[in-house]
């Protein structure tokens, strides 16, 4: 603990185990925690498979330990569904950041949850809050419409693009683009790259807010930023957009708005978790086959089933 | 926790060495055993590896190695593993590594050497079985 408050790597990356594994010690020190975490800024970075996440974050590390900081990246990508395991393959781009003392990567699983990110990822990006890294930067795993969940734990998000996917715009459209608080499209050497920035700014500019907001506070205007990172063009306007964003978000007391809404969101998770946890230790496989049987013989049905599982743990009373 | 959590696997090409095939494979087969394997791609320092392992916090690395040059670049990662004092970490190497070598290799510590031809079960079991068991539910 005390380690890895003083920056200790490897107390870090044990603790980041204990954490991930859900080790019934880790609750005990992340509680400890809490008091020295909230002072980085976390950062996270989501878009399309390929769409240029994990080399957009390695420049931008680069740059931002040209501008002397502390950086982390946490790099989710997906578990297997069939065999629970995982290749993960962020920190094939990130190599050579390895060995920079000051840069603390690590790759984690989602391990079946859903929404981009694995279930402990807050608790890992509060570890190495508190281990002084600061930015953090999330990189999730490769997303379609609805994983918005990096909204609930970074404070600046920001969505990469690629040229030339065609509806890609289209997919993001709903879902992802309206959490986005900075655009990047990449690989702006490629063809069509300002075609895709130009069919961004048009969506942005429906939004009404856009107008319609007050001139005398502070407001965010979502900037549209074009990248060529294996060119080395564009990375340090990005890691400008974010110190402002981050500027923007203290001024505003925004961020004080939007941690409240994340503590909320954070401590409702950790109950339900612990409610999911609990039925599992109260059932037994057998039990669930019989269950599961049952249903799909339609002997019984779901609801019934689990009114009956919630009196057992104790709810419903 | 009674069930054990995913075996973490970091699979490393060092040195200059193009030919990945072989370690795509293990990275592959791994994951359809279950196991988490962080792949780091080609053409890595001693340092990068041994930097990744720490920071990834793996209970095995893997390093796969055509080139011949696995005289020059194993003791070098064993050496910075043990100037971290990382010492339960499970080192195993795969590729061509001449029967000739093979003592020199074992005396470094890396437990398991794997030539053509052998078997993913195999790999697979001597992962499974080598892993230091503490690694899996320990506190720190």
């Amino acid at each position: 603990m005390q380690r890895l408050l003083s920056g200790d790597r490897r107390a870090l990356a044990r603790m980041v185990t204990l954490i991930e594994n859900e080790i019934p010690v880790a609750r005990r020190y992340l509680a400890e925690l809490h008091q020295y975490a909230g002072k980085a800024h976390i950062v996270g970075v989501t878009g399309a498979p390929g769409a240029g996440k994990s080399t957009l974050v390695t420049h931008l590390v680069r740059e931002l330990r040209r501008r002397e900081q502390k950086v982390s990246v946490v790099a989710v990508d997906p578990t297997s569904p069939f065999s629970g395991g995982a290749i993960l393959g962020d920190r094939i781009r990130m190599m050579e950041l390895s060995g920079d003392p000051n840069v603390f990567i690590r790759s984690m699983a989602s391990r079946g949850n859903l929404g981009g990110l694995a279930a402990s990822t807050r608790d890992v990006v509060r570890a190495m809050d508190a281990a002084g890294y600061n930015p953090i930067i999330i990189e999730t795993v490769g997303t379609g419409q609805a994983e918005v969940e990096v909204m609930r734990i970074a404070q600046t998000v920001m969505v990469v693009a690629a040229p030339g996917m065609g509806d890609d715009i289209q997919a993001i459209k709903a879902g992802i683009l309206e959490i986005a608080d900075i655009f990047v499209v990449s690989k702006a050497d490629k063809p069509g790259a300002d075609q895709t920035m130009a069919e961004l700014a048009m969506l942005l500019s429906l939004d009404p807010a856009r107008r319609a907001h007050d001139k005398t506070q502070p407001y965010w205007r979502i900037p549209v930023l074009k990248t060529a990172a294996l060119k080395d063009q564009g990375i340090p306007q990005v890691a400008d957009a974010l110190q402002q964003h981050y500027q923007y978000l203290i001024e505003s007391g925004m961020l004080a708005n939007r941690a409240q809404r994340q503590v909320r969101s954070e401590v409702q998770a950790l109950v339900l978790h612990a409610v999911v946890n609990t039925l599992k230790a109260k059932t037994t496989e057998e039990e669930w086959q019989k269950l599961v049987d049952e249903i799909t013989n339609k002997e019984r049905d779901p609801y019934s089933v689990a009114t009956e599982l919630e009196e057992r743990i104790g709810l419903n009373q | 926790m009674a069930d054990t959590r995913p075996i973490r696997v970091l699979v490393a090409k060092p040195g200059l060495d193009g030919h990945d095939r072989g370690a795509k494979v293990i990275a592959r087969a791994l994951r359809d055993a279950g196991m988490e394997v962080i792949y780091t791609g080609i053409r890595q320092t001693p340092e990068m590896i041994v930097e990744a392992a720490i920071q990834e916090d793996v209970d095995a690395i893997l390093m796969s190695i055509l080139s011949g040059a696995h005289m020059a670049l194993f003791p070098k990662v064993m050496e910075l593993l043990k100037q971290n004092e990382v010492n339960d970490i499970l080192v195993a190497a795969g590729g061509i590594l001449p029967d000739e070598d093979l003592p020199a290799i074992k005396a470094l510590g890396i437990k398991g050497c794997f030539g053509p031809g052998t078997s993913m079960d195999e790999i697979i079991q001597f992962v499974r079985n080598n892993v230091q068991a503490d690694r899996l539910t320990t506190e720190v």
